[in-house]
């Protein structure tokens, strides 16, 4: 049977069939009189489902953890919601339907309204609804509500579907992996394996007519296929692939922690964007050798007052103090424009990646430029700390931006306030002029980091946010890898290096054309530097050189990605 | 009765972690409160009507409440959909 491979792995166990108890709902009419009595029968099943759900969610918080409880919390809301309430006593009212035909109606329309939305976040509410709402029924229907928290041995859960209140109160040591009726790769089903690491299918639309319970089952997460009563063949074939998988992973987990080198001896650094000090942990466990980008706008964002030098300090040395001796390039105050703050009186601009943003908006506002320059100062006798500059696009700038930091660091001696002195210097090139006189921008600073999300929209003149162009919005375009090409050697020219801080970094595809070109650093998210680092491992520099070169003869992003796509297929990379 | 109408600028709109911050505080206040966009209204205490609503970035949209603490409500009401902003 087929279905949709929602979580990875592959796992053979016995099968527990989850289902719910049917309730049959009453749709005949009801008078005048016997209203009130439902309206208020509706109330009480309501007020019992609230405290369960109160319940709940205290387990949920001390045994999982805020994140996972906070599902409950949306769920009261919904039972506590005005306009919820509000149709049902309608239904009941108006149309004069038994509590529990009201309610199944309001859920109908509300999940209907926000299950035709593409947005996630809606499609959870929706499932939501649903959960509350049945929760309701059971309560109306005084039937018990089962849930999977006794489960007697290692199972893999079959059900129609799987909603946040069965799975948190699930006993997740014994369950080994899910196949659902319903659901996509979004769904909370979904989301819940890969949370919890154990392979699920979803949408077979039909497991829980085949199944009865008891019977070997195989589920394949990867291919997203499921036998029940699996042949003798059936079986080894799989287990084959399940040690196969598992070996995969463990290769991965072996080589995390291992230099990216290539099998002829090229070293390359692979490092990891991060966003607050939170972000290190994970960071270091992916195996990042250093922190590629590290973007300071959290720090400004969602609050009333710009950031003390103090508060900054803090953040800053927080990061520095646990990358040890780890490089991390701390990029300057990059907002303005379509990221504007709330206390900051932005101007509205018609064109806002034109305008007054990032290092612009910094150098006409020295007093909150320097204040972070000397809170990254003073966090550089923490750590091993650089500092580099947003959206340059000429020497003037970088001339500006370091006679301030001169300035700053002149205010931290006199204060005798200690700080590296020999801290490192870099900017980044994401616009197209950057690219183009990196051989003069070189001379002024220590190295370069590509941001290729911002390179690509303004090479090609593509709003990235825009969905009508978003085809257009090729960051393989043969324009953009020669701007890479030519960055990576005025850098190399002069002695340098360059990095490369966009989700290019972490594309195998481009990461082996990049490695080609000599970049020198790799920062992506933390997630994805294992299988950079092993598709690097396994690399042959040589080979990726002369890849560099045919590919810089094509025309077309097309023509790159199928050629990318098969030199690492046939290389098995 | 007091109203105040307002353009949503952060980039999420009132939507998700916004809009149950919204309904949140407009619990705190015992006056009713109703936010309409265009010609829908819905009840500002409800998060089902305020998703529904689908006020995302660049919307306008009127925050009427009516009740004892009306105008305190509708500006901390609007204070909130600022703070959203960056």
């Amino acid at each position: 049977m087929k279905g949709i491979a929602a979580s990875p792995g592959i796992v053979i166990a016995k099968v527990f069939k989850f289902e719910k108890p049917d309730i049959m709902i009453d749709h005949n009419t009801i008078s005048e009189k016997e209203t009130r009595a439902e309206v208020q029968r509706f109330n009480k099943a309501k007020l019992k489902t609230k405290n369960q759900l109160s319940d709940i969610a205290k387990k949920t918080l001390a045994a999982m953890g805020k994140e996972e409880s906070k599902i409950f919390d949306a769920q009261i809301m919904v039972a506590e919601d005005p306009m919820f309430q509000q149709q049902i006593e309608q239904n009941i009212n108006d149309k004069r339907l038994k509590a529990e035909a009201a309610l199944d109606l309001a859920v109908k329309t509300f999940s209907a309204m926000f299950e035709s939305l593409e947005d996630e976040y809606m499609r959870e509410r929706a499932a939501d609804i649903k959960d509350v709402g049945l929760r309701i029924l059971y309560n109306l229907a005084n039937v018990e509500i089962v849930s999977l928290n006794h489960l007697d041995a290692q199972v893999v859960i079959v059900a129609e579907d799987l909603t946040p209140s069965d799975t948190a109160q699930m006993d997740t040591e014994k369950v080994r992996g899910f196949v659902t009726n319903a659901g996509g790769r979004t769904s909370h089903t979904a989301i819940m394996a890969r949370t919890l690491e154990i392979p699920a299918v979803v949408g077979t639309k039909e497991i829980t007519s085949i199944v009865k319970g008891e019977e070997t089952i195989i589920v394949d997460g990867i291919e997203g296929v499921v036998i029940v009563n699996p042949t003798e063949e059936e079986l080894n074939v799989f287990q084959e692939k399940r040690q196969a998988y598992i070996e995969k992973i463990k290769a991965l987990e072996k080589i995390k922690q291992l230099p990216a080198v290539t099998r002829d001896g090229r070293k390359v650094q692979l490092a990891a964007n991060i966003g607050t000090p939170k972000d290190v942990q994970g960071a270091l466990k992916s195996g990042a050798e250093g922190v590629g980008l590290y973007r300071t706008e959290f720090l400004y964002m969602n609050r009333t007052a710009l950031p003390t030098e103090d508060e900054q300090f803090e953040a800053y040395k927080a990061v520095a103090v646990a990358m040890k001796d780890r490089p991390v390039i701390i990029r300057t105050l990059d907002i303005g424009g379509d990221k504007a703050l709330s206390y900051m009186n932005f101007p509205k601009e018609l064109n806002p990646f034109l305008g007054w943003r990032a290092v612009r908006m910094c150098l006409d506002r020295p007093d909150i430029f320097k204040t972070q320059l000397r809170a990254i100062l003073r966090a550089s006798d923490e750590g091993n700390l650089a500092i580099m500059y947003p959206m340059i696009t000429g020497m003037n700038e970088i001339h500006r931006a370091n006679e301030l930091l001169e300035t700053a660091k002149e205010e931290l001696r006199e204060k005798d306030t200690p700080f590296d002195e020999d801290i490192k210097i870099g900017i980044m090139i994401e616009t197209p002029a950057a690219a183009v006189i990196a051989d003069q921008l070189i001379k002024k600073v220590d190295f370069f980091s590509i941001g290729t999300n911002d390179l690509t929209q303004y090479t090609l003149a593509v709003d990235r946010g825009n969905e009508k162009i978003a085809h257009l919005y090729q960051p393989l375009h043969p324009a953009v890898l020669h701007l890479v090409k030519r960055i990576i050697d005025a850098s190399h020219r002069a002695g340098k290096w360059t990095g490369l801080c966009g989700e290019l970094a972490g594309d195998e595809r481009a990461a082996i054309l990049l490695l080609g070109m000599g970049l020198d650093e790799f920062s992506m998210s933390a997630v994805s530097i294992p299988k950079v680092k092993q598709m690097i491992r396994n690399a042959s520099f040589r080979e990726a050189q002369k890849l560099v070169e045919q590919v810089l003869e094509m025309g077309t992003a097309e023509a790159v990605k199928d050629c990318l796509d098969k030199f690492l297929k046939i290389r098995g990379l | 009765m007091f109203s105040k109408s307002i353009e949503i600028t952060n980039h999420t709109g009132l939507h998700a972690r916004p809009a149950s911050d919204f309904v949140n505080e407009a619990k705190k206040f015992n006056c009713k409160i109703i936010v309409e966009k265009g010609d829908q209204k819905i009840d500002g205490k409800s998060i089902l009507g305020l998703l529904g609503l689908g006020a995302g970035k660049g919307a306008k949209i009127i925050i009427t409440a009516d009740g004892t603490d009306e105008e305190e409500a509708v500006n901390q009401l609007v204070h909130l959909i600022h703070s959203f902003n960056g």
